[in-house]
């Protein structure tokens, strides 16, 4: 059985070009930045307050003063610069944050995106999510395609919104997929799965790009 | 020159029920723990408390005592929290869902630069961030909609300043004048917020003498600032 993540953590690393500023969100997306390709070094916002955020800290070396969006103890790389929020989140609605990597609950055909609240479940919060999605000129979804068979890709969102029509590209484990002002488009394919198979995973009717080419990740 | 040192006692003496409290930190890194000790001693109650988050409870990343906005959530003097996020303190939702206790979500960079119109006199912010969103249809902190405006095509939320009656704020290093930088990331809420209340309070890890270190050194100017409170210690973990 492949590791499904790994390869939607993959495709995704090649997304970047060397010198990008990007917020990477926890879980899957963090993983992203294992895979970036030789010769790529982006820059990774933490919207609590720096670019440059590297790898977790090591249990004894933690600096108290230093911790991710999620509240772990974690290093930073030599040309770290740290501000407070409201230079961190003027960075993520001025687009210089150039991508935003996220996991979601839903996604629509026009790129709306609902990834933050379920109602009746324990309220959480938006944190810096909302911003991220209305800021970030890119937001890249990666996901598993479907939530144990259940449509996540829509027609329209049935959850509340974290942002309209903010979405620019999902990833997942069957493909590379497009948010364009007509719809959704693919433009790679698992070798794994056919068109069918893709279209009768996704709630909203799919288009195959004419330079439709096979997702290379394993 | 006038003395800003003072006790924490004194500087929270004129805390009143109800009152609104901004306070410094991201999950309780670089938050104000003496000025906390000090709110939680005076005993007033029904207080609006404002910050990013719900601070952090006892466990989390291990720690034995729980820091931050979670102490005065605990202690039950928190009648309506205003923050971005909650997650990480299961308390707030239980005591939301009780009726205990009101929450205010609000989109963290909205947040800041609600705190930041108030402090430096600008009449609201116009936000792309929450368009579309529950947190359009939702009431702001004090009770109003928000109008939805459309400048050159794009759709922004028009979002009032947030005033509050104290600012709590903890620098890593002040001098005796009140100008302070907080290191790394305990930066967070803790430049926004200084002098966006009445009165502006802060606790430093390290206090200076004037003139001790280059002035450049130092992010916010000490004339935001009424009093410094000593004891701010480094955490540990």
């Amino acid at each position: 059985m492949a590791d499904l993540k790994a390869r939607i953590a993959k495709r995704c690393a090649k997304e970047f070009n060397d010198g990008d500023f990007v917020n990477l969100g926890i879980g899957l997306p963090t993983q992203v930045a294992n895979y970036l390709p030789e010769g790529v070094t982006i820059t990774l916002h933490s919207e609590n307050g720096f670019a440059g955020l590297d790898a977790a800290a090591e249990p004894g070396k933690e600096d108290v003063d230093v911790i991710n969006s999620g509240g772990g103890y974690v290093t930073t790389v030599p040309h770290v610069k740290f501000f407070d929020t409201s230079t961190s989140f003027g960075l993520v609605r001025g687009g210089h944050v150039k991508a935003t990597v996220l996991g979601a609950m839903e996604v629509a055909e026009n790129g709306d995106l609902a990834n933050w609240i379920i109602p009746g479940a324990k309220v959480a919060g938006m944190g810096g999510a909302m911003d991220l999605c209305a800021g970030c000129p890119s937001v890249i979804i990666v996901m598993l395609h479907t939530q144990k068979g259940a449509h996540k890709i829509l027609k329209k969102c049935t959850l509340p919104l974290t942002a309209e029509q903010c979405v620019s590209k999902i990833i997942t484990e069957m493909g590379v997929m497009e948010v364009r002002e007509d719809g959704i488009w693919v433009v790679e394919l698992h070798p794994d799965f056919t068109k069918e198979d893709i279209q009768a995973a996704t709630g909203c009717e799919l288009h195959f790009d004419p330079e439709m080419k096979a997702m290379e990740e394993e | 020159m006038k003395n800003k040192i003072i006790t924490a006692k004194e500087a929270v003496a004129g805390l009143r029920d109800g009152m609104t409290v901004f306070m410094g930190g991201f999950l309780a890194t670089g938050s104000p723990e003496v000025l906390i000790d000090a709110v939680l001693e005076t005993g007033v109650k029904n207080l609006t408390v404002v910050g990013n988050d719900g601070g952090l409870p006892v466990g989390a990343y291990g720690a034995t005592k729980a820091r931050g906005i979670c102490r005065l959530v605990d202690a039950g003097v928190v009648s309506h929290l205003v923050a971005s996020h909650v997650g990480m303190t299961p308390i707030v939702a239980e005591k939301v869902n009780a009726g205990e206790m009101k929450l205010t979500l609000v989109p963290q960079g909205t947040l800041a630069e609600k705190i930041r119109a108030a402090a430096y006199g600008l009449g609201g912010v116009l936000t792309p961030t929450g368009v579309g969103t529950p947190v359009q249809d939702a009431l702001d902190e004090l009770g109003r909609e928000k109008k939805v405006m459309e400048i050159n095509g794009k759709k922004y939320l028009f979002e009032m300043p947030f005033h509050g009656d104290y600012s709590l704020i903890r620098p890593s290093v002040a001098d005796k004048f009140g100008n302070y930088y907080c290191a790394k990331a305990t930066k967070n809420f803790n430049y926004v917020m200084a002098g966006a209340s009445t009165h502006t309070i802060i606790a430093p890890e390290k206090i200076v003498e004037i003139n001790e270190l280059d002035p450049d050194t130092y992010d916010v100017p000490g004339v935001l600032v009424d009093y410094i409170v000593e004891g701010e210690k480094k955490w540990q973990i």
